[in-house]
């Protein structure tokens, strides 16, 4: 589930452009063709269907050997166990998610609102060294947050934001900052920064301005955008583990990748938790997929 | 009402000088039109005027007051972009109350000025439309009624017709006039069609490559350039220009033709000189004693006339004639020139020679 953002953006367009072409011998696809995207789709889609049979599978069934892949006992006990505690109240995972949602929506929320009049001043004003700037922002995104995760838990020791809800949300919040920025600086660029001058003259401040006529016509970029880091920081693994121990704090990725390991695995639970977790973000895609694409497209294609 | 003035204007774009030292004074209540190519400065000065852009150096005086750095909304003008800038969510209505709106006007007086301005220009039954179901003249009044709706200092308009087709052009070109005259306000008024420039104006000042180059009436500029560019940039066909030098009495062309040498020109003997010549103050028909000797070039039939050009040498005359003029292409032809009407350029730096002998 682990969705690049990058590799998100350009699959939209690529997409778009191989559609023509696609058709070979008129209306159907080959016999070959569908027996390969068969094969394509039964190599990708295992693992899913694997991840939603086995949660909803009894333990016993979970281990059979050879494995049933039908006519087994249909069971919703793991779901049960993911939101409810063994002793019952609410579980550790149940917490988990709650964090995640916490953590993810307010980092969005920060990173839209200090991304998108970053961006509008980046498109509109003359900032000196305006390209420099942007590249210095871009290469933030650089490294993996593999890579910097050490530095930066050594500093959040120093200063406290160790185990911290708010630790997560600020480093999350400046890795989306500067994928928002680029995105939302193409968005801007395709709103003609005349509608802003008319306004001045009309007697508007600059700020009013843009609040009134180029902000309504930036939302379904901003949402494009949103989505894109919200999908970022619901996934994100390695800060998080990093970061984060205690189950109050820890969000849901490492909570459920904690499931895994110590004696015996429950792996129907595991299987659960993946599917509960995995569904947000799927039915949200498909929800805005239309201004997805429509978003993507627009931003990063009609330059 | 109000006057606009600026002083220096100087704007660079990276490597691109779009101004360099404008310098512009306009009367309270006129019609002061700027002119020039495309990139000679015209919309980055009236966007200096208007606040939009950040002066390198210069000044704006707006009523005497110096406003330059001012917040566009503070200065109490109203803009005609070219591209209209119709905000696109909002109904012509909207669209043209959005500056009272601005100046928080009450609704019942807002709704009386949209109604009159949008009598004034025609558009009443445009109102609930949204800008993408405006055609180009029908959004061009709906930005005109937007800036119109109110009683700025000044008008600032920057090739508001240019996105018209011709017929429309025309006619908006008489209701532009006529609403100046009955608002008696100042306008600014950028263009690059000269035949704007000299229709509607009561001042124009040429402009080229970020230098003002004349201003005056649309007379003055055009029977009196200032220099070469400003001759062979106003006026249409544009004016002839052949090289020569004055000898005595006479004036000997490059291309070894002689004419009478002007009454009125002081130049020195032998210095390099440019004799320009419009085509209305030359002719095919014999009228007068000082006449080039050239062959037939070509004819362009115009409808109300026709332009011939004349090969001299080796440089063209364009020569107006009657619709009913014939000939055929190498045919000799003597070219009756009017040479009080002559001008005279210095070839060097292209000003113009001796105008106060007129």
């Amino acid at each position: 589930m682990a969705v690049s953002v990058d590799e998100a953006v350009s699959a939209g367009p690529v997409r778009d452009q191989t559609r023509p072409t696609r058709r070979l011998g008129g209306r159907g696809r080959s016999v070959l063709e569908i027996a390969l995207l068969t094969v394509l789709a039964v190599v990708m889609l295992f693992p899913v269907l694997w991840m939603i049979e086995t949660s909803i599978k009894e333990n016993r069934d979970v281990y059979a050997v050879p494995a049933e892949f039908f006519g087994f006992t249909v069971t919703m006990e793991h779901f049960k166990d993911v939101f409810v505690a063994p002793g019952g109240g609410r579980s550790a995972l149940s917490v988990a998610f709650l964090n995640s949602a916490v953590v993810a929506g307010v980092s969005t929320v920060l990173a839209t609102v200090l991304g998108v009049p970053a961006a509008w001043a980046y498109s509109r004003f003359a900032v000196k060294a305006r390209k420099d700037q942007l590249f210095f922002i871009l290469s933030t995104r650089f490294m993996p947050p593999v890579v910097v995760v050490i530095p930066i838990f050594l500093m959040y020791r120093q200063v406290g934001l160790i185990d911290s809800k708010l630790g997560l949300i600020l480093i999350y919040t400046a890795y989306n900052l500067p994928f928002t920025i680029w995105m939302m600086k193409g968005f801007v660029d395709e709103v003609p920064a005349e509608y802003e001058d008319a306004a001045m003259l009309d007697g508007y401040t600059r700020l009013q301005a843009f609040r009134r006529h180029t902000l309504p016509l930036l939302v379904p970029g901003i949402a494009a955008t949103a989505v894109f880091a919200l999908i970022f920081s619901w996934n994100e693994f390695v800060f998080a583990i990093f970061l984060t121990s205690s189950d109050s704090v820890r969000t849901a990725p490492p909570a459920i990748a904690g499931l895994i390991g110590g004696t015996t695995t429950d792996w129907g639970l595991v299987a659960a938790a993946s599917v509960v977790f995995a569904l947000p973000v799927l039915v949200f895609a498909y929800l805005v997929r239309k201004h997805l694409i429509a978003g993507v497209t627009l931003g990063a294609v009609r330059r | 009402m109000g006057t606009v003035a600026v002083h220096g204007l100087c704007k660079s774009f990276g490597k691109v000088q779009a101004l360099d030292g404008v310098t512009l004074d306009v009367p309270d209540g006129s019609f002061f039109v700027v002119l020039g190519p495309s990139g000679a400065g015209k919309t980055t000065t009236l966007r200096a005027i208007a606040g939009l852009e950040k002066l390198d150096a210069g000044s704006v005086h707006l009523n005497g007051r110096d406003a330059t750095g001012d917040a566009p909304a503070t200065r109490d003008l109203a803009m005609v972009f070219q591209s209209y800038a119709l905000y696109p969510r909002h109904t012509a209505y909207e669209n043209i109350a959005s500056p009272l709106r601005a100046r928080r006007c009450s609704p019942s007086e807002i709704a009386a000025a949209v109604k009159q301005m949008s009598s004034l220009l025609h558009i009443e039954r445009l109102l609930q439309r949204r800008p993408a179901q405006l055609s180009g003249g029908e959004m061009q009044r709906v930005a005109l009624a937007r800036a119109l709706v109110r009683r700025p200092r000044a008008f600032l308009m920057d090739e508001p017709l240019t996105n018209l087709d011709l017929k429309l052009r025309v006619e908006m070109r008489t209701e532009l006039t006529r609403i100046h005259r009955s608002l008696g306000a100042t306008f600014v008024y950028v263009t690059n069609d000269q035949v704007e420039a000299l229709s509607m104006a009561d001042q124009v000042a040429v402009l080229k490559e970020g230098k003002v180059q004349q201003v005056g009436t649309p007379t003055e500029v055009y029977e009196r350039p200032a220099n070469q560019w400003v001759a062979g940039f106003v006026g249409s066909p544009p004016i002839s220009l052949l090289a020569c030098h004055a000898e005595g009495d006479r004036l000997v062309g490059a291309e070894g033709w002689t004419l009478p040498r002007p009454r009125w020109t002081t130049a020195e003997d032998g210095r390099a000189l440019l004799l320009g010549l419009r085509a209305e103050d030359l002719s095919v028909e014999q009228r007068g004693n000082a006449s080039l000797s050239g062959e037939l070039y070509g004819l362009e039939p115009l409808g109300d006339r026709t332009v011939v050009d004349v090969r001299v040498g080796t440089e063209i005359l364009k020569v107006k004639a009657r619709p009913t003029v014939t000939g055929t292409p190498g045919e000799r032809l003597l070219v009756t020139v009017d040479l009080d009407r002559a001008h005279l350029f210095d070839a060097g730096t292209g000003l113009s020679l001796a105008e106060a002998g007129r």
